[in-house]
């Protein structure tokens, strides 16, 4: 039955180099893909794999700065490396469609969503207008966007990001293609939204029948959606299969690496009952204008413990994290530091104080000034909270540089640029280690990197903790991270401590509602996790 | 002379001055250590052209009194004469030597150019910076201030302070640079808007870093593309404002040779079919092209385009 015409999408030996100074390099190496129809491939890798590259040449396209230059590529039966710029005109949007990472940053923010949804099937000549918006009405409706008969009337930022990217995926399937890719289309989502999109997609797909390529780097995700897994490394190919074969026994190292990712877990360490704690939230309402972003929000955080802190996109963690360094005085309530009372505003602070609370930022792009070199963003702190300078100041910026294993004679000379994200991540520790803290706040550092990195990150923080005695505070919303490094946990939601204690006791029913809600958005790498999930939730929610 | 004649004679130019530029190249590169030759041989052909022009002006401006034949102010002929093997470039309205006021005007104009934008950015990158890391009523000042003075059209508005204050070379640079400094402050506001909001900015505020060394350090080399590109336009800008001023007699003041006021005082000769007075004119206009040849170099490299 599965006969030659059944292959939709195949790519053959297919070479892309990207131009880099002067001279190209092989991104992919020499990829083999066939894809069914109605069939889901998911490709899966580190960044840098090529999965994306790899997504675009699907339709005959090669980013700027990139150009394919080996292999075939034949989309049913159209040799799309030779097809002329009319011919994969038709077929984009048509019979090809792309689903962007990030849906904010893809729609045209001037154009009401119908507009820009209807813009494919008339240029195409698959609908008139009229057609397409009833058509859109019916898909907004099948994706279960709330409102389906006015929501695209609004422009993109009057909906919020999960609807957002519901509707490109709308979008893609106006024409109703053959072939879809999804790029990382969950990737810039909180947990629970993603599920809605997750279940979306695959319902949709379903539905139409449709092929698709899903790129993620999310091994659960992945196992929610497709028939079969490649996996990449570098531009080549690790290993294919089936996904409950590649889930159950994978046969290649790289992969069974993946597998074991997150297997970083230290025993909680006992709750303080005694002594003052470090740092202690009391009672803090804050906010943006009229607006009460932090409605009070108490927590203590002790010497040599982990708290982590969790919750959603627009929970209140980062602003928490902004009253504690002093960014964002709070309305009412304060913060005490070794039992005394912090001024609410920074800039009243003493240099002292300052030194004492260091963060860690999510983006080490934009937390380390790119133009100096590694020698003055780690050496400043030193300099000037402890005087050192000359000799004694170039000896403790090596120290540092070996604490976070970073050779210092190759790296001291060098600019952020010259780093790779897990390095620049751990400058950024660095930095934060120079002061010579008690506390450290982390907000989301490992959630920019990938999975073996941000392991990598996280043994450091903690054999950092241990040899510095330091407290940390855990900005999070990923809940494996608590898993490994939490001592204990505070969930936030919309500016409110849902439930806070150890971890023990939060990872064990019984649950807070929204605590639940999340602990069970977690995908999990069982392929039937989505479907169990969806099912439990709707006999719930009949009663 | 027909079109064609002219076409020639334009593409020999241009092949020419692109040749030249490429030769330029090869012997910078070949001249100058690692890092640079590694910058500079990205530099496309017209670069490489600009910058030989740029390097030909300052050495003809700084050698001035080695290079022209003749003193600056001197009555050294008829006036008017036309050229011949004593006056390259035949002599002016009063009989001073054409070349010999062309070479001394590149340094007196070019020079004087330079001074001024420079103020001009000091000015300008002082207070924008100041504007965009302190905000608030700082900001609200400033900003407003200097819509109000770009609210009057620069030429108009140098005419008239220069009426108030009088002419002199010193307080028409002054004046040219606090007018340009507001362009430059909208600039330098904007750019660093941007860089203030990083992470590592707060990360220097939180650190407890004063206003200087913010600015200094963590600011300014962020911005520091953008505004060198400005800087090669703006010195356009200036240079082209300085010649208006002296063609309409209230910049630079005889004797002192500058090429907008020789524009004006040899203008009749156009009307013999004599193109001596766009001499100036021309060698205003090859620096003007060749340092935008070098600041679209620049943009382009700032923008990030290549990278």
């Amino acid at each position: 039955m599965q006969d030659a015409n059944d292959i939709l999408l195949s790519m053959k030996g297919l070479r892309i180099e990207g131009r880099t100074d002067e001279e190209w390099l092989e991104i992919v190496r020499g990829v083999n893909l066939e894809l069914r129809k109605g069939e889901v491939l998911g490709l899966i890798g580190e960044s840098g794999a090529g999965k994306s590259t790899i997504g675009l040449a699907a339709m005959g396209f090669a980013r700027d700065g990139c150009r394919i230059s080996g292999g075939e590529i034949t989309f049913d039966g159209i040799d799309m490396r030779s097809a002329s710029e009319a011919t994969k005109r038709r077929l984009r949007g048509r019979r090809i469609a792309y689903v962007a990472q990030s849906a904010a940053a893809s729609f045209n923010p001037a154009h009401k969503l119908i507009d820009q949804y209807s813009e494919g099937p008339v240029k195409h000549g698959v609908m008139s207008r009229d057609e397409a918006e009833n058509d859109a009405t019916d898909l907004y409706r099948r994706m279960q966007l709330p409102d389906p008969d006015s929501i695209g009337f609004r422009y993109p930022h009057q909906v919020s990001g999960g609807q957002l990217q519901r509707a490109m995926t709308a979008m893609a399937m106006a024409c109703r293609p053959d072939l879809i890719i999804f790029d990382e289309p969950t990737t810039a989502l909180d947990v629970t939204t993603q599920i809605e999109v997750l279940a979306a997609i695959r319902e949709i797909v379903e539905q139409f029948d449709t092929a698709a390529l899903y790129i993620t780097h999310d091994l659960a995700v992945v196992a929610q959606m497709a028939d079969r897994i490649k996996v990449l490394l570098k531009g080549e190919e690790v290993e294919e299969s089936d996904t409950r074969s590649m889930l159950a026994s994978p046969t290649q190292e790289y992969t069974k690496s993946l597998w074991a990712v997150r297997t970083h877990a230290r025993p909680e360490q006992p709750p303080v009952v005694e002594g003052k704690p470090v740092l202690s939230i009391r009672n803090v309402t804050a906010g943006y204008g009229a607006v009460d972003v932090l409605k009070d929000v108490s927590f203590d955080i002790h010497p040599r413990r982990t708290v982590a802190v969790v919750g959603e996109s627009g929970s209140g963690k980062s602003t928490t994290a902004r009253v504690i360094t002093g960014l964002l005085p709070p309305r009412r309530g304060e913060v005490l530091f070794n039992g005394e009372a912090l001024p609410p505003d920074f800039r009243r602070r003493s240099r002292e104080q300052l030194r004492q609370a260091q963060m860690i930022y999510q983006m080490a792009d934009t937390a380390l000034n790119p133009k100096l070199k590694i020698r003055e963003l780690v050496g400043r702190p030193a300099q000037m909270y402890l005087g050192l300078r000359g000799k004694a100041l170039e000896e403790r910026i090596r120290e540092l540089l070996s604490l976070i294993e970073m050779n210092p004679d190759d790296y001291i000379d060098r600019l952020p640029s010259e780093l790779s994200g897990g390095q620049k991540q751990r400058i950024g520790i660095a930095r934060a280690l120079a002061a010579e803290p008690q506390f450290i706040i982390c907000d989301e550092v490992t959630s920019a990197l990938d999975q073996l990195v941000a392991e990598g990150i996280l043994k450091l923080l903690d054999r950092l903790q241990g040899e510095f005695d330091l407290a940390y505070m855990f900005i999070t919303h990923d809940l494996a991270t608590v898993k490994a490094i939490a001592d204990e946990v505070v969930v936030m939601k919309d500016g409110v401590v849902v439930e806070k204690g150890p971890k023990s006791e939060m990872f064990q029913p019984p649950h807070d509602p929204y605590t639940e809600l999340l602990l069970s958005s977690v995908p999990e790498m069982d392929p039937d996790w989505l479907s169990g999930l969806l099912e439990s939730r709707a006999t719930a929610a009949n009663g | 002379m027909g079109l064609f004649t002219g076409l020639f004679w334009l593409a020999v130019a241009i092949i020419l001055g692109l040749a030249a530029g490429w030769i330029f190249r090869v012997a910078v590169v070949a001249a100058s250590p690692k890092p640079i030759a590694r910058e500079l041989r990205t530099a496309p052909l017209t670069a490489s052209f600009g910058m030989l022009i740029i390097l030909i002006y300052i050495l003809v401006a700084v050698f001035a009194p080695l290079v022209a034949p003749f003193p600056e102010t001197e009555v050294v002929g008829t006036e008017y004469q036309p050229w011949d093997n004593v006056h390259v470039l035949g002599t002016d309205n009063l009989g001073r030597d054409m070349l010999s006021r062309l070479i001394y005007a590149a340094r007196n104009t070019v020079g004087i150019a330079f001074i001024t934008t420079a103020l001009a950015f000091i000015l300008g990158v002082m207070t924008g910076l100041l504007a965009a890391s302190v905000g608030g009523w700082v900001d609200q000042v400033l900003s407003r201030a200097v819509d109000v003075l770009m609210a009057i059209p620069a030429l108009i508005f140098a005419l008239l302070l220069l009426t108030i204050v009088g002419t002199s070379i010193v307080n028409m640079i002054l004046v040219i640079a606090l007018i340009d400094s507001t362009r430059v402050f909208r600039l330098a506001r904007a750019v660093a808007m941007n860089i203030v909001v990083m992470d590592y900015v707060e990360a220097a505020r939180l650190r407890g870093e004063g206003l200087l060394r913010l600015n200094i350090r963590e600011v300014l080399p962020n911005a520091m593309a953008p505004l060198v590109a400005e800087f090669g336009l703006r010195f356009c800008f200036v240079f082209l404002m300085i010649s208006a001023l002296s063609f309409l007699g209230l910049g630079i003041q005889p004797p002192t040779a500058d090429w907008g006021s020789m524009v004006k005082d040899n203008a009749t000769l156009i009307s013999f079919g004599d193109i001596t007075p766009l001499l100036p004119a021309g060698a205003i206009a090859l620096l003007t092209v060749c340092v935008n040849f070098v600041v679209d170099w620049q943009l382009h490299r700032a923008s990030g385009l290549k990278e």
